[in-house]
């Protein structure tokens, strides 16, 4: 509706008053978002790889080769990898299950809608702790957290090791972003399905079409820019992760992505070079996807 | 256009309407989805729970194997101990949150005005490059903001972390202003100008007094990512006890080596989340109308 009034007067004249008003932020923006990328860009092209060495002469991409033969940068990478994957499916999955259910409504529907949606009000650093022990990695009689209820279940199959296997560390790990992150995504399409007209399904009804087919023709099909929404911000969530992994498991190897050894090389080891190196990859990993993206969501802008 | 997509999610649908009478298979649904719903409550809840139950057992009284059952009798014990490493942290992140919230707000505000208004040539560019500062990770700008804060002569204070959350929040206040002015129609604004109105008079007479609800999703959104950051705080200050705030003391507390005080670190964890749980509570709504603000579309 605003929108439409928009169109009409895209400009409401006295263009340049608007600009003084907005340009601390962009002085602002350029420097402290561009400027400090490109900062951080000729840090990791330099030879500054201690805090005492102060040498900063120009080494090409030697940072970045020297990154590819590091087993730790290959084994943070992979672990991100692993984690990325799970973790969107899984969160876009119990997402959609959440939102399903509820989007015809139900009695109860804001009670529900509350409790998925709290992990999101709080610091991980504080649920790293319920987290962690839960997913302790004890099994058998001295079992505690999720393995002791599978335990009192019958189901000790199913106990493992957790976070703590070299195997299955990362699939661990996404369970806790899961659970974080699904309310928010189920959020988003409860949002999509409300925005579909009531209309179309009643007409597909009284056309005699199944509920699984009105969602999968009907509905789903209306929802797609929310899948995009959905997989460009859980995209850049999991490239960043860091404080989730952080509060559960510290900078443990096992569990260790970009952004945590990112961390220790700049800390543990003063290297800066290498550090703004891994940090300038994961940007470029988030740059890839996101930038088409604000180009997509710029030219629908424009267009309307 | 976000504020639509924040009522669309955040209202409970009609359920009047579908009052006819369920046939078998619609109880049969209704009973299913219901099922799914509890489990997927209990499995939302349980961390936090756990958290709950176990800090009113005292300091060392979990008892691992029954740390999922309610305590047997409420001792505070692990509150006063917890409470006295925490309160210095805690006011301290209050009172920075605080300034970073409003000075976050007051720029989102203008620069919402002029983006959704006041449009000039290369405003959308302008506009989408201030959204891909939200998006990048942190780490990219971590080096060379540090260096920053000691040039600037602030480095070893705590308006470190002010500056930090307003300047990396201007992208997401912006956007959220941008996209609450865009449902003020145009027409109460061209009133305004034949009145003679200016840009600043509309914004002061007509804009801003529409804005509350504004203001209360940004404040709500700047202060439970600044008080829940993590990656701001352990940078910028270096860890240094004398600056800790509500997530690095906890992290001091709860960090390994003491993971066996488990009474003692829930009890940490969930004093640190009290603040924010709160504004959920009370303010949820508001929080949901953010968290959808910066989604972009839907």
């Amino acid at each position: 509706m605003a929108l439409k009034s928009a169109k009409r007067k895209k400009h409401i004249q006295n263009p340049w008053g608007g600009f003084f008003f907005v340009l601390p932020s962009i002085l602002a923006m350029a420097i402290f978002v561009y400027g400090m990328i490109g900062w951080t860009l000729k840090f990791s092209f330099s030879n500054r790889t201690s805090a005492w060495k102060k040498d900063n002469s120009f080494a090409g991409l030697a940072r970045y080769t020297e990154l590819l033969d590091d087993p730790e940068f290959t084994h943070a990478f992979s672990n991100l990898l692993k984690f990325t994957i799970v973790f969107m499916i899984g969160t876009m999955i119990s997402g959609l299950i959440m939102s399903l259910l509820l989007e015809k409504g139900i009695k109860g529907e804001g009670f529900f809608r509350s409790t998925y949606l709290y992990p999101m009000a709080i610091s991980f650093i504080a649920m790293g702790t319920s987290w962690r022990w839960l997913m302790d990695s004890a099994e058998g009689p001295k079992a505690t957290g999720l393995n002791l209820i599978f335990d009192k279940l019958g189901l000790s199959f199913l106990e493992n090791p957790w976070y703590t296997s070299i195997k299955g560390s990362m699939f661990a790990m996404a369970l806790p972003a899961i659970w974080q992150m699904s309310g928010y995504v189920m959020a988003l399409f409860l949002a999509g399905f409300r925005g579909i007209p009531d209309d179309l399904r009643e007409a597909a009804r009284v056309d005699g079409a199944s509920e699984y087919k009105i969602y999968r023709h009907i509905l789903f099909p209306q929802l797609s820019p929310t899948f995009l929404t959905v997989l460009i911000i859980l995209g850049h969530i999991s490239m960043k992760v860091f404080d989730l992994i952080y509060g559960i498991a510290s900078k443990g190897y096992v569990t260790k992505v970009l952004a945590i050894y990112m961390w220790q090389v700049i800390f543990d080891f003063q290297n800066y070079a290498k550090g703004a190196a891994i940090a300038v990859i994961i940007l470029v990993m988030i740059a890839v996807v996101v930038i088409p993206y604000l180009i997509y969501v710029n030219k629908t802008e424009e267009a309307k | 256009m976000s504020s639509d997509l924040a009522s669309r999610a955040s209202e409970s649908k009609d359920i009047s309407r579908n009052k006819k009478k369920l046939d078998g298979k619609g109880q049969f649904w209704l009973v299913f989805r219901y099922i799914s719903l509890s489990i997927l409550f209990v499995i939302a809840a349980l961390p936090i729970y756990i958290m709950v139950i176990n800090s009113v057992k005292g300091v060392t009284g979990v008892n691992q194997s029954a740390a999922f059952l309610p305590p047997t009798s409420l001792n505070f014990g692990a509150w006063g101990p917890t409470w006295k490493i925490l309160r210095e942290p805690m006011f301290r992140t209050l009172g920075f949150v605080l300034q970073s919230s409003i000075i976050s707000a007051i720029i989102g505000s203008i620069n919402g005005y002029v983006f959704a208004k006041w449009r000039f040539r290369g405003s959308t560019v302008i506009f989408t490059t201030f959204l891909f500062g939200m998006f990048i990770p942190y780490q990219a700008i971590m080096i060379p903001l540090t260096q920053f804060n000691k040039w600037a002569g602030i480095g070893g204070t705590i308006y470190v972390l002010v500056f930090a959350h307003v300047i990396y929040g201007i992208p997401i206040c912006t956007l959220i202003f941008r996209n609450y002015y865009q449902a003020i129609p145009n027409e109460l604004i061209e009133a305004a100008r034949v009145d003679g109105a200016g840009m600043v008079r509309i914004f002061r007479t007509i804009i801003l007094p529409l804005s509350i609800p504004g203001f209360v999703v940004v404040l709500i959104w700047q202060f439970t990512s600044a008080w829940n950051d993590f990656l701001f705080a352990i940078f910028l200050t270096g860890g240094s006890p004398k600056l800790s705030v509500a997530t690095t003391a906890l992290n001091f507390i709860t960090g390994s080596g003491n993971q066996v005080y488990y009474g003692n670190n829930m009890t940490a964890s969930l004093i640190v989340s009290i603040p924010t749980l709160l504004v959920y509570m009370f303010l949820g709504r508001y929080f949901l109308r953010g968290l959808l603000s910066g989604s972009l579309k839907g």
